[in-house]
């Protein structure tokens, strides 16, 4: 049970610059929760959109439980039913009268009937923390979390076994970034969702994530789980992508020796920081 | 497939054309599109290929690049060019029972294929080489003497340019709210006409509602830079002829006199 890219290359046609993504091959299992970090133009959401086949690669193949998504008589619809994919801007997939029509809309796409239809959708908004009373609002009336909300509802509908999510928390203020954080990891935790989720701050992601894909002008650079990701902070800041701030500062006591060079810490959250100066100071107050 | 479509898109480029002041380019295209319709001969034809070969070739845009954008008019193509053949009485040549394709329906449909395809290669020309900015400069003083009769051209020439500069941003946002629904099972091609028209209301309502919220960010940023139309607003670069330009129209009026030539003595 995996997406599989297998030496995917794409060229926007009549661009004469370089591919926007080229010779990347992964693979995604299910159950994971992954973030794929990368600075703006670096062909993340070129990447994203080859995984629900939106896009079809000029090179290489892309493969769902095996199958090669771009044979002849392969049902991209069933596919993007279980591949759910949410875009950067609530406002470009919320059209319909009403809040609750509108996250009926991808279940009703999928041919189901309508009793199953209505209590997806009732599902996928309580899910996300929509009150009933907004069932009936139009989804314009609402503010800019909450349209997200709406949104990644209209996805959780259609009961994705993955989730792809573009930048879901550009444009947020903490409360509703963390929001929308903490019901990811609750839809990874209690429904078994795998997770994929696009970010150009990997501070944001990494205590969520347990693993990073970095990409760099089209190439995945780095594939590993965050803290082995952290190491390169020097090529990492190179890309324009910032390291957690724990883990710089880890990084920089080592560098002052505070830690002993050939020491493995790391640390990415206030806790795993804390920690590790704890027990360090301890070795140093025993010997 | 909507990318495609490159009427109204600029070239970027620095060939002699490019640097044309805009008002020689439209008078230039009007110009052209005027000769068309006047000379109606084989030999009229032949001068204008050649003249419209020449500043193609002046103005660096690949020719390939040029018929792209025809490919989206093609269908109106062809559609003309069967009506014209079918539907012009006169000396029946081919005769299908049903239907009949005359001697002049022949002729028209064939000189109006070649008209019709000068016609958007010339004015495509235009666009690919002016950018709308300058386009839009240009029309605003041609049409300058109009102000006297109290016809707002600085506030149409405004609303020309915002209409251009938006193509793009739309197109683009088009593709992005496609994908979007595509990414909610939205399908555009399948199934019979109602369905197909159904499928494209998920597609305009956020377009719609986006275009009109990018319009009144656009007023407010525009109010807040003190924009009052057009009175009393100079120009940064202003227009100015240049020895290039009377060169153009020299050549041009001379192509047109050639033309009429042919026309009268026909």
């Amino acid at each position: 049970m995996s997406i599989k890219l297998e030496n995917v290359s794409y060229q926007y046609r009549d661009s004469k610059r370089r591919p926007a993504l080229s010779h990347v091959t992964l693979e995604i299992k299910k159950g994971e929760f992954i973030g794929i970090a990368g600075h703006t133009g670096s062909g993340k959401s070129t990447l994203i959109q080859h995984f629900n086949g939106l896009i079809r690669p000029t090179g290489g193949t892309v493969l769902f439980d095996g199958e090669n998504i771009h044979e002849q008589g392969y049902s991209l619809k069933e596919l993007r039913g279980k591949v759910g994919l949410s875009f950067q801007y609530p406002e470009h997939q919320l059209f319909e009268v009403t809040v609750f029509e509108d996250v009926c809309f991808g279940p009703k796409n999928l041919g189901l009937p309508q009793d199953e239809i209505q209590k997806r959708a009732k599902q996928a908004l309580e899910l996300v923390g929509m009150d009933e009373k907004y069932y009936e609002k139009s989804p314009f009336e609402l503010s800019g979390g909450q349209k997200r909300r709406v949104a990644i509802a209209g996805i959780l509908a259609m009961e994705p076994e993955y989730f792809i999510l573009d930048e879901p928390t550009a444009g947020l203020d903490p409360v509703g970034r963390d929001r929308i954080l903490q019901l990811l990891k609750r839809l990874h935790e209690e429904k078994g969702i795998t997770i994929i989720l696009v970010t150009h701050s990997m501070e944001e992601i990494a205590d969520y994530v347990d693993r990073i894909l970095v990409m760099e002008q089209g190439r995945l650079r780095f594939d590993d789980t965050p803290s082995e990701v952290f190491q390169h902070k020097d090529e990492l800041e190179q890309m324009g992508l910032s390291v957690p701030f724990y883990s710089s500062l880890i990084d920089e006591l080592r560098q002052n020796g505070y830690f002993s060079e050939d020491s493995e810490v790391s640390a990415i959250t206030l806790q795993e920081a804390k920690q590790a100066i704890l027990e360090n100071w301890k070795r140093d107050q025993q010997s | 497939m909507i990318r495609e479509i490159t009427i109204g898109q600029y070239y970027r480029a620095d060939s002699m054309i490019h640097q044309l002041d805009p008002r020689t380019k439209i008078a230039g295209t009007i110009l052209f599109i005027i000769s068309l319709f006047v000379g109606k001969s084989i030999p009229a034809y032949i001068i204008s290929v050649v003249l419209l070969a020449a500043v193609i070739k002046i103005s660096t845009v690949p020719f390939s690049y040029m018929i792209r954008g025809l490919k989206a008019v093609f269908a109106i193509l062809i559609f003309s060019v069967v009506i014209n053949m079918f539907f012009i009485p006169g000396e029946v040549i081919i005769d299908f029972g049903f239907a009949d394709i005359s001697r002049e329906g022949m002729q028209t449909a064939v000189f109006m294929a070649i008209r019709l395809v000068f016609l958007i290669l010339g004015s495509s020309l235009m666009t690919l080489t002016t950018t709308p900015n300058q386009l839009t400069d240009g029309m605003e003083k041609l049409l300058n003497p109009l102000k006297k009769i109290g016809i707002p051209v600085h506030e149409i020439a405004m609303m020309m340019s915002i209409a251009l500069r938006f193509i793009p941003i739309l197109t683009e946002e088009l593709d992005k709210i496609m994908k979007a629904q595509m990414a909610r099972g939205a399908e555009y091609d399948q199934g019979n006409l109602i369905k197909k028209i159904k499928s494209v209301v998920p597609v305009l309502v956020p377009l719609f509602i986006s275009s009109v919220r990018r319009a009144n960010d656009l007023a407010m940023a525009m109010e807040s830079r003190c924009y009052h139309g057009g009175e009393g607003r100079t120009k940064m670069k202003p227009l100015v002829y240049h020895k290039r330009d009377y060169i153009s129209y020299a050549i041009l009026l001379c192509y047109l006199a050639v033309i009429i030539a042919i026309r009268v003595k026909m």
